[in-house]
């Protein structure tokens, strides 16, 4: 029940949004992710879109994970 | 570099490898064993899928703590509002009830609400509130959504209460049975369960923020990192644990920043307490817990079923005899220490709320054979 799950979203109509599970489309509430556009990725939890997925923090982490790695295991 | 791949390098074995070389270095360097807890059964998942236990060094441990609304949700709110569909019954009103799929199957010692529909009541299973708001428009029943859920899902919650005082819909009502889970860690705590760090839920962390954790820290120097749920997510929140302790660091750290922000999701903060008030409540098989639950305000009371019909409260044992699940949602024990698993208690025939919901410790463990 807690599962929330990563999706595209490919539409808006007010207040909803469809969202794009890895080719599954449904309907999604995004009245808490104001800002959302068409392509970004969203965390939906029971229908609705509880925050987007930052592209660029993802890869920035990421980054960041490799380098303390590569400085422990050197 | 596409969404896609970004989350399928959080899969990575290689990422996965090289981070669990550097938690063997780190746990080397303790003093004593540890033990790191979570709250949350979609971590739970991620560790007993991906066999995290077995990888681990001896000297490290994961436990699960209550990270499962619905095996938490009290035995007297699930028997109260099958008396009311009986009230309703009684006096010729159709009730809807609608709710999740796990919460639909959780025994009672007076059955469950699968049980109800056995019966002819009209229960319904849910993927989310906004399912069962949309029937309500629908349908002219009275619609009855027995809410169970942390924050993560009382928000959702709030943005349909939203709906329903904007459109004014008068046939769609609530049970509240909705928990905070800082509070119940807390508690844990003071009731001495002890715990070396916290790894915390990333998506209740959503919406309430890394600052929704801070004073656990501040107040019992307990390090905490927030987690997301792919493997490497996990594994990066043992290693920073680890690092923190063998550093002398007592901190909170975000691990899922590509999610959760600092002040968590303010909107979403917002309507929950635009329409909830905080208040003791009790968990199933755990107790009161101050400041645990979420109440709607007096000017919503209109939206509560309770409103309309109340009959008294029962009093129920929590747990059938030999379930251990307080110990298990306590950090105590792992499901396998409990003499019915896998015997007598199975998903088909579960016999505490443990085994029944895809977020129990207990279910999870049966699901992928972990015997250990
Ligand atoms: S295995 Fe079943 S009986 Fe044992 S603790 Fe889990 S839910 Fe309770």
């Amino acid at each position: 029940m807690c599962l929330a799950i990563p999706g595209k979203v490919v539409e808006i109509r007010g207040n909803t949004a469809i969202v794009d599970y890895n080719g599954i489309r449904k309907e999604a509430r995004i009245d808490f992710v104001k800002d959302v556009r068409v392509g970004d990725y969203v965390i939906v939890h029971t229908g609705f879109a509880i925050e987007k997925i930052d592209e660029d923090e993802a890869i920035k982490s990421l980054k960041a994970w490799d380098e303390v790695l590569r400085d422990e295991n050197e | 570099m596409r969404t896609n791949d970004i989350l399928s390098a959080y899969r990575s074995r290689d990422i996965a490898r090289r981070i669990l070389q550097s938690i063997k270095k780190e746990a080397e360097k303790l003093s004593r064993p540890v033990k790191f807890m979570h709250v949350c059964g979609t971590h739970e998942d991620t560790v007993t899928r991906g066999g995290i236990r077995s990888l681990l060094p001896n000297n490290v441990s994961i436990v699960a703590g209550p990270g499962c609304p619905v095996c938490i949700t009290p035995v007297e709110d699930i028997v109260k509002m099958m008396e009311i569909m009986r009230l309703a019954k009684e006096s010729g009103e159709k009730i809807t009830l609608t709710t999740f799929g796990d919460m639909y199957r959780i025994p009672t010692p007076r059955g469950s609400f699968a049980d109800m529909r056995a019966q002819g009541h009209d229960v319904r299973i849910v993927y989310s509130i906004f399912d069962a708001y949309k029937i309500s428009l629908k349908e002219k029943n009275l619609v009855v959504h027995f809410s169970p859920g942390f924050e993560t899902t009382t928000a959702p919650t709030a943005g349909i209460l939203e709906s329903v005082e904007n459109d004014g819909v008068e046939n769609f009502k609530i049970y509240s049975v909705h928990r905070l889970t800082p509070p119940a860690v807390e508690a844990l705590i003071k009731a001495g369960t002890s715990f070396d760090g916290l790894i915390d839920p990333g998506h209740v962390s959503t919406i309430i923020g890394v600052r929704g954790w801070e004073y656990i820290t501040r107040k019992y120097g307990v390090p905490q990192v927030v987690a997301g749920f792919e493997p490497v997510d996990m594994l990066a929140a043992i290693y920073t644990l680890l690092k923190m302790i063998n550093d002398g660091e007592v901190d909170i750290k975000n691990e899922y920043t590509r999610v959760v922000k600092y002040q968590g999701n303010t909107a979403a903060q917002e309507a929950i307490y635009k329409f909830f008030r905080v208040s003791d409540a009790k968990w199933r098989a755990l107790g009161i817990i101050p400041n645990s639950g979420l109440e709607l305000r007096e000017k919503y009371n209109w939206i509560d079923i309770r409103s309309r019909y109340n009959p008294p409260t029962p009093s129920l044992p929590d747990l059938e005899k030999g379930c251990i699940c307080g110990a298990v949602l306590r950090g105590y024990a792992l499901p396998t220490e409990c003499k019915l698993f896998g015997k007598v208690c199975t998903p088909e025939t579960p016999v505490g709320p443990c085994m029944v919901s895809y977020e129990g410790t207990c279910h999870i463990f049966y699901k992928y054979g972990a015997l250990i």
